[in-house]
């Protein structure tokens, strides 16, 4: 690593506020050429607002930032990528109806003749092999942006940065759609610009991926920087611990082991089978466990959870609660035998965004007996709504709040008390956290946990392995529609690494 | 002591606005409209009323649903020729009292069998609705006419019973018929929407689908259930129609499908689904229709009545779509 007097990147004192309440309180943020360093922080944590600082979309109300030594002071984004940095967003800004070489042309098209010239085809082709090159990415410059997979658009993303010839990349959630291999790749290449002095702002969630790429860590909490070292010293633990203000045990509350194995099962699942989706899945769980369910994107983890509620069909299989199995196969049955599930897409499945929260939470109830003239007596249904929202702990000025005006842990916690209101035996839970802060985690967490402890049987999908290992008393392992293998909590592979490797293709794991 | 910001909560905005509305355009009507403020024009446009609002209230059920239902008035005039087919005094199949209590019947079972189809479509075909109904609109249309040259030369089917024909403009003590009918009708559209689990899932399922279906509602019998009673609505607004005119008519409320859909936006019904009361209803239903008796008392022509009415309704939906967009966001 090449040293140089000033550094890449020198922020100090950066504050800002949004209608008088303060979102950064003094970001310092320092960062060397040729160096990558992990961004982390919870949602609200003033990541975001100081990356639209940094990128000029938003201009701070104090502090200093310089770029080499020079004073920074982007009047837009524009200016920002004229001085050098480049933002790779997470939602990638490509163009999937057009080629790859004209979207790393667009913005400005190489003319024969000037200005008002027309397009020089062979330039444009010429310049998108080269980028391609500078990534290692061989596909040819013609192919069609929606035909690429994830992986290989933002590798397509990161050429068209690299042709404007930054000095800084902020790469923003890079990994969250990539097989691990394509990480791999990603990271080969993070590596190759970190070797060509480009500094890089590595923004994301997974911390294992953060400590594996990044140089040093910065952690940020509430518009604070809270903690700051080089990879080495800040293990995950320390990382959480400035993130969430407390330590990694305090965020996933205790579990005690359930009772013997031997009682019959809540929930089992036979056989389970759907050509090109599942194949001969089966598991069981007793009452009081949390099962968690692990696998990669693709590997079937949520259309299981469909198959089970019998939101989608099945070929062959049988679901049973109780030993009885599950007919006809549709979610009014199951919600009959007690299985509550919280789906995946909380704004689309989960709630009613534009009715109130006292509206919301009585439907599963109102549905549950299929009686269509079944009476209905409005006050009696809103105070049993607002004694399940006071167990949830939802926040809201009023239980006539629409729900579209709920931060996402609270809608999460409507979704959540809508189903309690069932007193539900069985808790299907697909991403119950996603998208949500730290602390509504943390509350869901704990009530997840307390559920289970009163006997209610809990299969738990998670893309975090740190939430499937925190709660979990055994993960299921699924690979391309299969269970490969379980892991109990006893066992030694129940980390971080072991959930990893077993549940990455082939086993081989990064 | 009840807390009085909880009450003004509590109120809709809408319905007051609506209300405001109405009063402003009365005490206008009273002024610039000749004779608008007797006990005669606001009895008549009392009475004119209820079959507008006996079939704004059938179609919310389906907006609510968030689908349309264009076959409503169709279904008005095609149960409007059945059921004089049966009792007409030229030849009609059946006599006596008892003749008459089924032509009662069949308007409400065609009204219901139309519906069912509507809403099978809509439901289990899964078209939208929009498309099915102007079929079923057009079909019944043109099946009305054809329907009522079998049984007669004319262009309508004349010569109903008195026995039937008293309920358009006969009492029963101060109380005309016609609004007995629409008093039962709204009553128990108001219990099915706010005092029923049904009336939840039809709200469930216009304002999210998905989110209805995962909670267990079932969505293709509410869908189904709301077409259903929405022809029903039209066999029972088809009812006191043909009694007023006597006859079964082929045309029958064929100019009231605007007055319709407009009542209802204007009400606050959403288009997009999901959000409706019967107290909006009956206001849009008074505003369109105080408009219109307005205007024409004003001397404006039919076509300018029209086209004020058409402002109102656009202007109606306009204020649905903002509505909606912020409740989205």
């Amino acid at each position: 690593m090449i040293k140089q007097a000033s550094p890449l990147l020198r922020m100090s004192g950066i504050k800002k506020s949004f209608d008088g309440v303060p979102v950064l309180k003094g970001i310092d943020l320092e960062l060397a050429f040729g160096a990558v360093k992990g961004f982390v922080g919870g949602n609200g944590s003033g990541k975001s607002t100081t990356m639209n600082i940094l990128g000029g979309v938003l201009k701070a109300d104090a502090g200093r930032m310089e770029l080499a030594g020079a004073p920074y002071d982007p009047a837009g984004p524009t200016d920002a990528r004229t001085a050098g940095i480049s933002f790779i967003h997470q939602e990638l800004n490509l163009f999937p109806n057009l080629s790859v070489a004209e979207n790393l042309s667009l913005e400005d098209y190489p003319r024969i003749g000037g200005q008002m010239g027309v397009i020089d085809w062979r330039a444009v082709r010429s310049r998108a092999g080269a980028a391609l090159r500078s990534v290692g990415l061989s596909i040819s410059p013609d192919v069609e942006v929606s035909s690429l997979t994830p992986g290989e658009q933002q590798l397509v993303e990161i050429a068209k940065a690299l042709t404007a010839d930054p000095k800084l990349i902020i790469l923003d959630e890079p990994t969250t759609s990539l097989t691990s291999r394509e990480i791999d790749r990603l990271f080969g290449i993070v590596r190759e610009l970190r070797s060509r002095n480009i500094g890089i702002i590595y923004i994301s969630h997974a911390l294992a991926d953060v400590r594996e790429i990044c140089d040093e860590i910065i952690v940020l909490r509430e518009g604070v920087v809270t903690d700051e070292g080089d990879v080495h010293s800040m293990v995950t633990d320390r990382i959480v611990a400035g993130m969430v203000g407390r330590s990694l045990e305090q965020v996933f509350p205790r579990r005690r082991a359930p009772e013997a194995r031997d009682t019959p099962p809540r929930l089992s699942v036979k056989g389970l089978s759907k050509r090109g989706t599942a194949k001969d899945i089966g598991f069981d769980i007793a009452p009081g466990e949390i099962l968690g369910l692990c696998g990669l994107m693709g590997s079937g983890r949520t259309e299981v959870a469909r198959m089970v509620f019998g939101l989608d069909g099945y070929d062959s299989g049988t679901v049973a609660v109780d030993g009885i199995p599950l007919r006809p196969r549709n979610p009014r049955e199951a919600i009959k035998r007690g299985i509550a599930f919280l789906t995946e897409d909380r704004r689309v499945e989960g709630v009613h965004l534009q009715q109130s929260i006292v509206w919301n939470i009585p439907l599963v109830r109102l549905s549950k007996e299929g009686r269509a003239l079944a009476w209905l007596d409005p006050s009696r249904l809103a105070a049993e709504a607002s004694e399940i929202a006071r167990r949830t702990n939802v926040k809201a000025a009023s239980l006539e709040a629409l729900v579209s005006t709920l931060s996402g842990g609270n809608q999460q916690k409507v979704v959540i008390a809508k189903w309690l209101t069932l007193s539900p035996s069985i808790l299907i839970l697909d991403e119950p956290t996603r998208g949500i802060d730290i602390g509504a985690k943390v509350e869901i967490y704990a009530l997840i946990a307390e559920l289970a402890e009163q006997g209610m049987s809990v299969l738990l999908i998670s893309s975090e392995n740190e939430e499937l290992l925190g709660l979990s008393d055994r993960v299921v392992v699924l690979e391309q529609g299969e269970v490969r293998e379980v892991i109990h909590r006893a066992d030694d592979r129940f980390t971080e690494a072991g959930l990893t490797i077993a549940s990455s293709a082939g086993g081989s794991g990064r | 002591m009840p807390n009085v910001q909880a009450i003004w909560r509590g109120v809709d905005r809408h319905l007051v606005s609506l209300g405001a509305a109405i009063l402003v355009l009365a005490l206008v009507l009273c002024v610039v409209a000749p004779g608008f403020a007797s006990v005669t024009t606001l009895y008549d446009m009392a009475l004119a009323l209820l079959p507008l609002l006996i079939l704004a209230l059938g179609l919310m059920f389906v907006l609510l649903v968030a689908a349309i239902d264009l076959s409503i008035t169709a279904t008005v005039a095609m149960t409007s020729v059945i059921a004089a087919s049966l009792i007409t005094r030229n030849g009609g199949y059946l006599s006596g009292e008892l003749g008459i209590v089924i032509a009662f019947v069949s308007f409400i079972l065609v009204g219901a069998l139309i519906g069912l189809a509507n809403g099978a479509m809509a439901a289990y075909v899964r078209m939208p609705s929009f498309m099915a109904t102007l079929g079923t609109y057009l079909l019944l249309g043109g099946a009305a006419v054809w329907y009522t040259s079998l049984h007669t030369s004319s262009s309508s089917i004349a010569g109903l019973p008195g026995a039937f024909s008293v309920v358009g403009r006969g009492s029963v003590g101060p109380f005309p018929i016609a609004l007995l009918i629409a008093a039962a009708v709204t009553v128990l559209a108001w219990l099915l929407v706010n005092r029923t689990a049904f009336g939840r899932w039809l709200a469930a399922v216009g304002s999210g689908q998905e989110a209805a279906r995962v909670a267990g509602v079932p969505v293709q019998f509410t869908i189904l259930g709301a077409f259903v009673i929405c022809g029903v609505c039209a066999g029972v607004a088809s009812i006191i129609l043909t009694a007023r005119i006597e006859t079964g008519s082929p045309v029958l409320a064929s100019n009231m499908l605007l007055d319709v859909v407009g009542a209802a936006v204007i009400g606050g019904v959403s288009l997009y689904g999901g959000v409706g009361k019967i107290g909006g209803v009956i206001l849009g239903v008074l505003l369109l229709t105080m408009l219109d008796v307005g205007l024409r008392l004003m001397g404006m022509s039919l076509f300018a009545v029209l086209t004020v009415k058409g402002l109102v309704i656009v202007l109606a939906a306009a204020i649905d779509g903002l509505r909606n967009r912020m409740a989205r966001r």
